[in-house]
């Protein structure tokens, strides 16, 4: 890879990040930094104090007034817990005693107010930075953000007008206050340094149908704003420079997949059922209530996975009880009569925790289940919300990172006593719910059929699962290329959990990033895999290829695949199944 | 001058929402109101000022009031404080 220096080469760069929503993009590049606005120390004459004073009272006037305008937008498209941001910054700005310092500063050290300002704002955000939860860390930032509002209305430079035209909003992260602004401008695409697939960017780039690509770690550092890019949105690509051969693949590919996608509208109401009739589950994998509407715009009939976890973001604490009953109780209703899998606090590994934990090797360390079975009171909370959000019969519960079968009988036995104590309080639940496990540890895939005996369905997380099979991290560029979906040994597990749970006459699911993978879903269908639960926004795409295939060609193509010894030889294979069954479909491999 | 010590009896803390009641109610009284928390004290009228303390629920605060009407004041403060923030 190329570490040119930008700005010194109109090389073509090709960066690999995450596909978060689909699209292609192609335009000139807003390099969207956090512009910390420089604050310099001046001294201001006698005369001037009171101009300055002015100055400052306007900024802070104006950046009210942005923030509610932010605030509103945001309740209506995040939601009121993310909402709940703006409104602190809004207090803070009306913080009289804040404000009557750094006036009477400003009179008596006869300095400017933006410094003045911002010394003050320093101490607090040290004391906040100093405090040892991530949840003061989170309003420290809140706070700098706040601060730099108010500075740049100050200096009077309006930070969003110089995005004129179309253009790439190219940014190390994005808050949901930019996705919020920048969805009002004309944005053709996003692309960042940090986030994932779960990011607010990503969610709410797919919902607006924006392309992007996030997680490509450094292409900040890469372009200036200006330079011509190019986003792949389908393929997780950021082209910088590209090269006319390049932006004519791109325009080709994003004609085919306009044309495919139009067709896929008509895919949207019918079932996910092969030729020869066998009907398969399509589910969506999301976070939040307010994501079941555009899911169900996408075809999907369940929830095939709600993260309880994205709870915990940006809180102090874990949510009560009731807190989470009222949230799962909203989702339940809404996907009625429809069946949602809730799965208990994933955190740890990469994923946020509540409490501060460090160690070493956080993906082989205290994580999911573990920590759940390690924290009765947090644990039995969930249950019993969840429980309580289960009498209309739609709700299922589901255990993430097993590894043991001791940790299921665990698990069970903590859903008795949530169920006990309910019937204790007189409280109303579905007492025939049922629970069933995630499979993404290489020890519970294997005894997926000691598992299978106990619970009442499995659902395979692959990204946990090949990331412990293959033994890589796949967020380490070293050893990406072991990152393989298609290695036979996944295969095989794949196929042996499947088999396992049909024994037992439990349904087999899978909600990892492979059930959106278009080069899987023949040989998933092969494999007899009962439930595909993915984003939203890939629903139509896979339904489309489930369409197009006949159960029994599908066993084939997966007893085929299993007689292949490498990840490339299976990936080569299945992409001309793929485009032989499905000619139409814009596969790029 | 009057001081009270009291402990946070409500789930969430002086979080957001408690800190923004704390501040209002004060703010409706002459008195000075400062609130001190292991060694870090802050004026009680200001909501940056509450943010920063990150008292969590049990934490011990020292409640100082000064001014005409600190009696109202420490009475009013007390009794929010007592009731949890009316939170749920």
């Amino acid at each position: 890879m190329t570490t040119e220096p930008v700005g010194t080469t109109d090389q073509e760069i090709i960066l690999n990040g995450i596909a978060a929503a689909p699209g292609i993009a192609i335009g000139p590049a807003y390099l969207y930094s956090k512009q910390v606005p420089e604050v310099h120390r001046k001294g201001i004459a006698p005369d001037e104090t009171e101009s300055e004073i002015e100055r400052l009272r306007t900024a802070i006037a104006r950046s009210t007034k942005e923030l509610q305008k932010i605030l509103a937008f945001a309740e209506q498209k995040l939601g009121p817990d993310s909402a709940k941001i703006f409104e602190a910054q809004i207090m803070i700005l009306g913080d009289t005693i804040l404000l009557d310092t750094v006036e009477k500063r400003v009179r008596a050290e006869l300095l400017n107010a933006e410094f003045i300002l911002s010394d003050e704002i320093t101490k607090y955000r040290r004391m906040m930075m100093a405090a040892p939860d991530e949840y003061m860390h989170e309003r420290a930032h809140d706070l700098e953000d706040v601060m730099n509002r108010v500075i740049r209305n100050i200096h009077d430079q309006k930070l969003y007008s110089r995005l004129e035209g179309e253009s790439i909003i190219v940014s190390e992260t994005l808050t949901p206050a930019d996705t919020v602004i920048f969805s009002r401008n004309q944005v053709l695409g996003y692309a960042t340094d940090r986030g994932g697939i779960t990011s607010h960017a990503a969610i709410l780039s797919r919902s607006l149908k924006i392309p992007a690509v996030v997680g490509l770690r450094d292409v900040t550092r890469r372009l200036r704003t200006g330079n011509r890019v190019a986003i792949d949105g389908y393929s997780g690509l950021f082209i910088i420079n590209p090269s006319e051969d390049t932006l004519q693949n791109l325009s080709r590919k994003a004609a085919r997949f306009k044309e495919f996608e139009e067709r896929l509208v008509d895919v949207i109401g019918l079932s996910a059922e092969t030729k020869d009739h066998k009907h398969v589950e399509l589910s969506a994998n999301i976070e939040q209530p307010e994501e079941i509407e555009y899911a169900r715009s996408q075809g999907a009939i369940g929830i095939g996975l709600f993260r309880t976890e994205a709870q915990l973001i940006g809180r102090p604490r874990y949510p009560t009880e009731d807190e989470q009953y009222e949230k799962y109780r909203r989702v339940a209703d809404e996907i009625f009569p429809h069946p949602v899998i809730f799965r208990t606090f994933d955190v740890g590994g990469d994923k946020l925790l509540v409490e501060s934990y460090q160690e070493q090797n956080p993906f082989l360390g205290w994580r999911g289940i573990r920590i759940l079975l390690d924290r009765p009171e947090l644990f039995l909370n969930q249950l019993r919300a969840i429980l309580r959000a289960s009498t209309r019969g739609n709700v299922l519960i589901m255990f993430p990172m097993v590894s043991t079968l001791q940790e299921i009988r665990r698990a069970k036995e903590f859903v008795q006593r949530a169920k006990d104590e309910l019937r204790a309080r007189g409280v109303p639940f579905d007492p025939k719910l049922k629970v069933g496990v995630m499979i993404e540890v290489p020890s519970a895939a294997i005894l997926a059929d000691h598992i299978a005996a106990e619970v009442d369905f499995l659902s395979i997380g692959t990204n946990d699962l090949v990331q412990y099979t293959m033994a890589v991290d796949r967020d380490n560029n070293a050893v990406a290329p072991l990152f393989q979906q298609f290695n036979p040994a996944v295969l095989r597990l794949l196929k042996s959990i499947i088999d396992a749970g049909h024994k037992r006459n439990i349904w087999v699911g899978m909600c990892g990033e492979m059930a959106c993978d278009p080069l899987a879903t023949v040989l998933l269908v092969g494999l007899g895999l009962d439930e595909f639960s993915m984003i939203p926004s890939m629903l139509p795409e896979i339904k489309k290829i489930i369409r197009s295939i006949r159960l029994k060609d599908a066993k084939r193509v997966a007893d085929k695949a299993l007689t292949f010894t490498t990840d490339e030889e299976i990936r080569a294979y299945l992409s001309e199944v793929v485009k032989n069954k499905v000619p139409e479909l814009p596969l790029e491999i | 001058m009057l001081e009270r010590t009291i402990t946070i009896r409500n789930r969430s803390g002086l979080h957001t929402r408690p800190a923004a009641a704390l501040v209002k109610t004060a703010a409706r009284f002459k008195a000075e109101f400062f609130i001190r928390k292991d060694n870090v004290e802050i004026n009680g009228k200001s909501i940056i000022g509450v943010m920063t303390l990150a008292a969590e629920q049990g934490s011990a605060l020292h409640l100082r009031f000064d001014g005409p009407d600190e009696d109202q004041a420490a009475a009013a403060i007390v009794d929010l404080f007592e009731r949890g923030f009316d939170e749920q």
